[in-house]
């Protein structure tokens, strides 16, 4: 009788259980809002982009010269700008970084000359964007010789982001299980075989994320490329791609879209709202192009 | 002699890890095609003494080497090409690792990075190891699928089967029963049966009783110390010289 009754009271509820379970609830409700303000104010200033940029949006105005002072017109010459800017900088400061981050995290040795190299990377990586700028100013415009560039910015750029992609790059490869190096050493199997055949395909994904988290960082900043390269207003071939030259000034859409909102007044109000869609459309464009590559690499891989 | 003929002469070896010494200077050698046992509980430098064989010790930064280690009477540590020298050597972890490649890639990894191109070749030589390791009957069908899908234990043949790809002549096998269920060890066990007419075998176990299964001679290690190596029966009867080795294939400690 004793024993029935202590059992059905192991089912009854405890004001412990009650507490317990009401606790949960708001630990879960609070998370969930937390992701919700995330997700919320993207969607609301996406789609208040799109609102405001409906009137100006079309082919034309993603080929077309600007006109009557920006007023009016296209921006093909910042569009292009802008991919030139992120593309160089890119070809530039990806494979440097990835191979310093594989140099830093399979091959060197703890000691304190690796040890400064990282504290060196950490900081450079938390250094403002204009720090960058003057220095891009100073070392490739002015010492470099090459002047007020497309080359000079994009090596400002490149600067600017590879000591994250190399702290990025290092993250992916130090999640690869030390048991599968281990494995593969013991097949008599060489560093570099290891890293390539082992290490690089089980972090590639890491690595081209952190990639393209920088591509937008490079896309979107004005100060590193206001100094070194990017000018005001450059006439060029309306539609055509290739209408740079290296050492040539450009456009930029960050640049243009900060001068249109605030140095030339009396700009129809979808013109910028307009600039601003096509600058978040370069960087989705770039990270659909590593996506692209991400899954290309799953599907044929040969290791 | 039996120096002369042995595979492995260990003679003085010392290992440390920064100012922390894990081998006091044990000496042994190891026989052509014996399966040589080495037991001892944890901490005794039995998976330390395995890398310092196969040289992986090399990619530990504040590991030192004391004294030699001999293969076929050539200071491994002498060799000319280290590669080459750790594929004569064949080694299986405790714990099993199946590379995040096919089950055909595992085993095809190692041959095709030193150069083998052949796609028959590949193909016999991974149906072999597959074969040896016991494990060809159950995934001869899906070669294609990814190794770590496996189960524990055919994981662990499949180690094995990837240690066997680059033909080595010795097999070292570091616990390689602690995370797999009885059957299949059996099974394994029976496979190091067959291998041991191809390749000398270094048994490290914590079984003591696989041990006394499987091996030829035993060597117990405590502590970094050679307490005992000796014909397994020997070791096993009860009369070791050493009492402490008594003591632990009795069970009294360890």
């Amino acid at each position: 009788m004793i024993e029935a009754a202590n059992n059905a009271k192991k089912f009854t509820e405890t004001t412990v259980g009650r507490n317990c379970r009401f606790t949960e609830k708001i630990a879960k409700s609070v998370f969930f809002l937390m992701t919700l303000t995330m997700v919320l104010p993207l969607l609301l200033i996406v789609g208040f982009l799109f609102y405001k940029a409906w009137p100006a949006l079309s082919i034309d105005f993603v080929l077309e010269l600007p006109k009557n002072g920006m007023r009016a017109g296209g921006i093909w010459p910042a569009f292009l700008g802008t991919l030139y800017l992120v593309l160089i900088s890119l070809v530039i400061a990806a494979p440097i970084g990835v191979m310093a981050a594989i140099y830093l995290n399979e091959y060197a040795k703890e000691n304190w000359f690796t040890r400064i190299i990282n504290l060196a990377v950490i900081n450079l990586a938390g250094v403002p964007s204009i720090v960058h700028a003057l220095f891009g100013l100073g070392a490739f415009v002015l010492a470099a010789g090459l002047g007020r560039s497309v080359l000079a910015a994009s090596l400002t750029l490149a600067v600017m982001t590879l000591p994250v992609i190399i702290a990025s790059t290092k993250e992916a490869l130090s999640a690869v299980p030390m048991s599968f190096r281990q494995a593969s050493w013991n097949m008599g199997v060489s560093r570099w075989q290891t890293i390539r055949g082992i290490v690089m395909p089980n972090s590639i994904s890491g690595i081209l994320t952190g990639i393209i988290l920088q591509v937008s960082r490079a896309a979107g900043e004005t100060a590193p490329i206001m100094f070194t390269g990017v000018v005001f207003y450059k006439a060029i071939e309306k539609g055509d791609l290739l209408a740079y030259g290296l050492l040539d000034q450009c456009m930029a859409l960050a640049m243009h879209l900060y001068t249109i909102s605030t140095q030339v007044p009396n700009v129809p109000d979808a013109v910028p709202f307009a600039t601003a869609v096509l600058l978040l459309g370069v960087v989705l464009l770039v990270n659909a192009l590593s996506i692209g590559l991400r899954i290309y690499l799953r599907t044929h891989r040969k290791w | 002699m039996v120096a002369e003929t042995a595979k492995l002469n260990i003679d003085g070896l010392k290992l440390s890890y920064g100012s922390k010494q894990v081998i006091h200077g044990i000496t042994f050698d190891i026989q052509p095609n014996e399966i040589f046992g080495v037991i001892g509980p944890a901490q005794s430098g039995k998976t330390s003494m395995l890398k310092v064989i196969n040289r992986t010790i090399d990619f530990t930064a504040d590991a030192h080497v004391e004294g030699t280690v001999k293969m076929e009477g050539q200071n491994v540590f002498h060799v000319k090409d280290v590669y080459e020298y750790r594929r004569r050597i064949g080694m299986v972890a405790p714990l099993p690792v199946g590379l995040p490649l096919t089950i055909y890639d595992n085993v095809a990894f190692a041959p095709r990075s030193f150069g083998m191109k052949d796609k028959d070749q590949l193909d016999e030589l991974v149906q072999r190891c597959l074969e040896q390791a016991a494990l060809w009957d159950e995934v001869k069908d899906r070669l294609d699928t990814l190794g770590t899908m496996l189960s524990g234990g055919q994981q662990q043949r499949l180690t094995i089967a990837r240690a066997l790809s680059h033909q080595p002549e010795v097999l070292c096998l570091d616990e390689f029963s602690i995370a797999i269920d009885p059957v299949t060890t059996m099974k394994i066990e029976d496979v190091l049966k067959e291998l041991r007419n191809e390749m000398t075998i270094i048994l490290v176990t914590n079984l003591v009783q696989q041990a006394r299964r499987l091996a030829d001679r035993t060597m117990f290690l405590l502590n970094g110390d050679l307490i005992e190596v000796d014909e397994t029966e020997k070791i096993f009867s009860g009369n070791a010289q050493e009492t402490k080795t008594n003591e632990f294939v009795s069970g009294a400690f360890g």
